[in-house]
């Protein structure tokens, strides 16, 4: 699996309280979506274009499980890099079937607005803006199979063990 | 190769004779608790499914927004009492009945040693004081556990933290657990399992508050060994018969943390965050506070309602300061209006709200405003997690929040006599 585009760049310990504020919570996924960020980056998503990656720093999208990865779908976002990454939020861009590295030393790589070139079977990392290139640890293959098949939801309905649509009126 | 408390679970549940760190693992879950939040989600709305693997094994706690405060809330309680139903998942915690999902788990027994428990909120590990493997995932990795019984594990290294001495008088579990973090910083990706003879001098409370915080320090499992004291507590929920985990002689630890009980003074983590972010509460003395708060699933338990009355009894929180005081369960809200502590708290001129996750998320009963700010005994500190963005949520101790509440600012607990 590979993807190339655009990146923003974050720094460590990025909660995902800035993910997905609570103040969010009660609006649709279109209208949640936009306040990705909005305490610590506000505008952001106005800006963001399909595909875009992210990449961050430590220990990225650490704190609650809540559905932060969603949102940056909705957003368009194509695929999550840090230095690190909080395990349920990992857990959470696999089920999600959002394409995520850990890439040590990927801070130093890349500048805001680069594009770059991801290949997760290899862990291959390419600046194109700079000429520049990191090698990660690549993602197992157990976990992209999971990202190839479109995640949990999708598999659940594939083995039609969750009905295709929402249940009741779940709605504000 | 001898296996760590957690690789004993891990390759229990998925049914293999011995796991390694690295190994991907597919287990059978034997508990899964699912909230309220994964039944009203607007940007994940939720499905029933058309199959329930082990529905024996599922519990539904209504506590994050309980009673319900919105429309929203309210629609999602009726869906998670509709599967409940359809599905006879036997532990449905409904409004009156219910508390915080970590509290209610180790209330009723649900959290066993040795075995598997998973719930989508981050602090799960906190069944970990029952020596239990026991970890928070996302909604929709709740609904495939629900719908298959299973789901995987990157096997991670496990340090092992060895805990010496006794805590002194006026220190809880929360000053133990944020030195630690003081002086150890992050176990991103890796395990926690607890030893030494310091545990033993330490209260289920103190544990539990421990081994809740320890998401802070981004742990992924976190055990504490089944003494009697853990044992005691489960057979008086009738549950015996268990098989808890400790690690086998030569099994391997990425590290050895050590920490003298003796040595921890009263912590405050400033806003933002845990690891890096902590210090001596007498540092930070004089500064003003709008709100204190003390519940959650670290600090809203009973012994937390004694400390706070304890502290609070003959006096009166600072006028310009509010103090917030919720109790992580129904029952210990009931234990806490016998024993007198509910009123001793209100004549103090606090507030104790029904049981519900409440202000810890910044959801309702005591949402932080703009410029506020808060010293809370609940989980987390981090930027807009208690309300507004522009908040500051620093984090203490439940004697520390008392004693600083009736200062109106920060203090050392120390200051105020019967804190000590
Ligand atoms: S009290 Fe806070 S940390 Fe505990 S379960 Fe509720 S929201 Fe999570």
């Amino acid at each position: 699996m590979q993807h190339e585009a655009r990146t923003w760049t974050f720094g460590d310990d990025i909660s995902t309280d800035l993910l997905y504020p609570q103040t969010a919570y009660a609006l649709p996924l279109a209208e949640a979506a936009k306040l990705v960020f909005s305490a610590n980056r506000p505008g952001w998503s106005d800006l963001v274009e399909p595909g875009d990656i992210i990449v961050g720093g430590r220990n990225f999208g650490m704190g609650s499980s809540r559905a932060a990865v969603a949102l940056l779908r909705r957003l368009g976002i194509g695929a999550c890099l840090a230095e690190s990454f909080s395990t349920l939020y990992l857990r959470n861009c696999v089920n999600y079937a959002l394409p995520a590295l850990a890439a040590p030393g990927v801070l130093g790589l890349v500048e805001e607005g680069d594009r770059i070139h991801v290949d997760f079977s290899t862990g291959a990392i390419e600046n194109r803006s700079q000429g520049t290139r990191l090698m990660a640890p690549p993602l197992p293959p157990a976990l992209l199979t999971i990202i190839e098949q479109g995640g949990v939801i999708a598999s659940l309905e594939a083995r039609g063990l969750i009905p295709a649509a929402p249940t009741g009126a779940s709605a504000p | 190769m001898p296996m760590t408390a957690t690789q004993q679970v891990l390759a229990r549940a998925a049914q293999r004779e011995s796991v390694a760190v690295g190994d991907i693992v597919v287990c059978d879950v034997d508990r899964a608790v699912l909230l309220d939040m994964q039944f009203n989600s607007t940007a994940v709305p939720w499905r029933q499914p058309n199959h329930v693997e082990h529905p024996q094994r599922l519990a539904v706690v209504l506590d994050h927004g309980a009673p319900a405060p919105s429309l929203r809330d309210a629609a999602g309680h009726r869906l998670a009492r509709e599967f409940c139903a359809a599905f006879d998942v036997p532990h449905l915690f409904d409004i009156g009945r219910h508390g915080i999902c970590h509290e209610v788990i180790a209330e009723n027994g649900l959290a066993r040693p040795g075995e598997l428990l998973l719930c989508s909120d981050s602090h799960t590990c906190a069944a970990g004081a029952f020596n239990t493997a026991a970890r928070g995932v996302g909604g929709i990795e709740m609904l495939q556990v629900t719908c298959t019984g299973k789901t995987w594990f990157v096997v991670a290294p496990s340090i092992e933290v060895e805990l010496t001495g006794k805590l002194l008088p006026y220190c809880e579990g929360k000053d133990l657990f944020l030195a630690l973090a003081r002086a150890r910083g992050s176990a991103e990706n890796m395990n926690l399992e607890f030893t030494g003879e310091g545990i033993g001098s330490l209260s289920l409370h103190d544990r539990r508050t421990i081994a809740t915080q320890c998401a802070e320090v981004h742990a992924e499992f976190v055990l504490f060994p089944a003494d009697e004291v853990v044992l005691a507590y489960l057979a008086d929920r009738g549950v015996h018969d268990v098989q808890p985990v400790e690690s086998e002689s030569g099994a391997e630890y990425a590290a050895r943390w050590t920490l003298d009980l003796e040595r921890v003074e009263p912590q405050v983590a400033v806003p933002g965050k845990i690891v890096g972010n902590v210090t001596d509460a007498a540092t930070l003395a004089g500064t003003r506070l709008d709100q204190c708060f003390i519940g959650s699933c670290a600090n809203g338990q009973l012994e937390d309602f004694a400390l706070a009355a304890r502290v609070l009894a003959d006096r009166h929180v600072a006028s310009g300061t509010r103090l917030i005081v919720t109790p992580a369960s129904q029952g210990v809200y009931l234990e806490a209006v016998r024993a007198g502590y509910v009123s001793a708290i209100v004549e103090a001129g606090g507030i104790v709200t029904s049981s519900t996750c409440g202000a810890c998320f910044g959801y309702h009963m005591g949402v932080v405003g703009d410029g506020e700010v808060c010293l809370t005994a609940s989980t987390r500190n981090f930027q807009g997690r208690m309300g507004a963005a522009s908040a500051d949520v620093y984090l203490a101790s439940t004697r520390t929040v008392a004693a600083s509440a009736i200062a109106g600012t920060i203090v050392d607990p120390r200051e105020v006599a019967d804190a000590a």
